[in-house]
């Protein structure tokens, strides 16, 4: 599959109808799904029959895309009964039979819960922005005890030196694939900086 | 929910110390046809823990005829990873609970999903 045509898939995706703003709701955009999973699938052969969970899914365009790629199967987590009830809709409406979905709060995991169970684990973690400091690292916590190859995760450009830092803490490699400029949408009114640099990195 | 998923759901009720293997208590199953990948099947046996997936699918009703121990030498055997294969991915379950071993704690599976989510006392 092409990287225009995974990406023309997933702007079919639905995305979130009220998004919770205490969350961080907000769908990972299409463009950008479509390049990180394109990298992932590849470059590094990480996505295709492959056990991949998707941390903080929402409405699942990670998920989808790591499915239309072949995934042996793709697990989404999510916390939301409204972003899960989506995603579901999605899957149906894509006809993809290699998604599984748990509600399950990833913030309170208890470290031995699902780990070394996946090959990789790709996410677009919440970046801890409402009241929620520090919830982009557990996320990335979490997914380094579940992933046994490796993590691929977008977080802001700003973040980047702490999680090096964290990274080489906690005894993996850290590598910066791209850097993105994500224009956030509208429906965030009281965001400052309209547009925000992610990089996503492989752990 | 597959089994392959429900294979890797522990409870973690504050207080519980074995909260596995998850009993099944399905209303509805679905099963479907799925694309068999050899390679994929043989490298998720070793991660799985096989008496639960054996109790799990003999729970629904759907053992046929998986073996109850694990073989040695499956990569090579074609036939048993398509067993292995059915029982993995390709029998679902939509509607029911699975319910802690130890506290007897329900947890509710709703259009496939289960829900793992502790209320403030039990997490």
């Amino acid at each position: 599959m092409k990287l225009k045509e995974l990406e023309s898939c997933l702007q079919q995706v639905d995305t979130f109808e009220e998004p919770k703003i205490l969350l961080e709701q907000y769908p990972t955009s299409p463009h950008i799904a479509a390049c990180m999973l394109y990298t992932i699938h590849n470059t590094f052969d990480d996505v295709e029959g492959k056990l991949v969970a998707d941390l903080g899914c929402g409405c699942g365009v990670l998920s989808i895309g790591a499915a239309m790629l072949d995934a042996g199967l793709c697990v989404g987590f999510d916390i939301d009964d409204n972003a899960l009830e989506i995603f579901k809709r999605n899957t149906e409406e894509f006809e993809l039979t290699n998604i599984d979905l748990i509600q399950s709060d990833i913030s309170s995991l208890s470290s031995d819960a699902y780990a070394k169970k996946f090959d990789t684990v790709i996410m677009n973690p919440p970046f801890g922005t409402k009241h929620n400091q520090g919830m982009d690292m557990q996320f990335l916590k979490t997914a380094l005890t579940m992933a046994t190859t490796a993590v691929y995760s977008l977080h802001k450009t700003s973040t980047r030196d702490h999680i090096q830092k964290k990274a080489s803490d906690w005894g993996v490699n850290m590598k910066v694939i791209a850097e993105l400029r994500y224009d956030l949408p509208a429906s965030y009114k009281f965001h400052k900086k309209k547009s925000v640099s992610v990089s996503f990195d492989k752990l | 929910m597959k089994l392959l998923t429900h294979n890797m759901l522990t409870s973690h009720v504050k207080g519980v110390t074995k909260g596995y293997p998850l009993l099944i208590k399905a209303t509805e199953v679905k099963v479907s046809e799925e694309e068999f990948n050899p390679n994929f099947v043989s490298r998720m046996i070793p991660k799985l823990e096989w008496s639960a997936l054996v109790q799990a699918a003999d729970g629904l009703g759907h053992l046929q005829d998986l073996p109850t121990e694990l073989i040695a030498d499956y990569e090579a055997n074609e036939d048993f990873l398509r067993k292995v294969h059915r029982v993995l991915l390709e029998v679902e379950v939509l509607e029911g609970c699975l319910q802690c071993p130890e506290s007897g704690r329900e947890f509710p599976i709703t259009r496939g999903v289960p829900n793992m989510l502790l209320n403030e006392e039990e997490a």
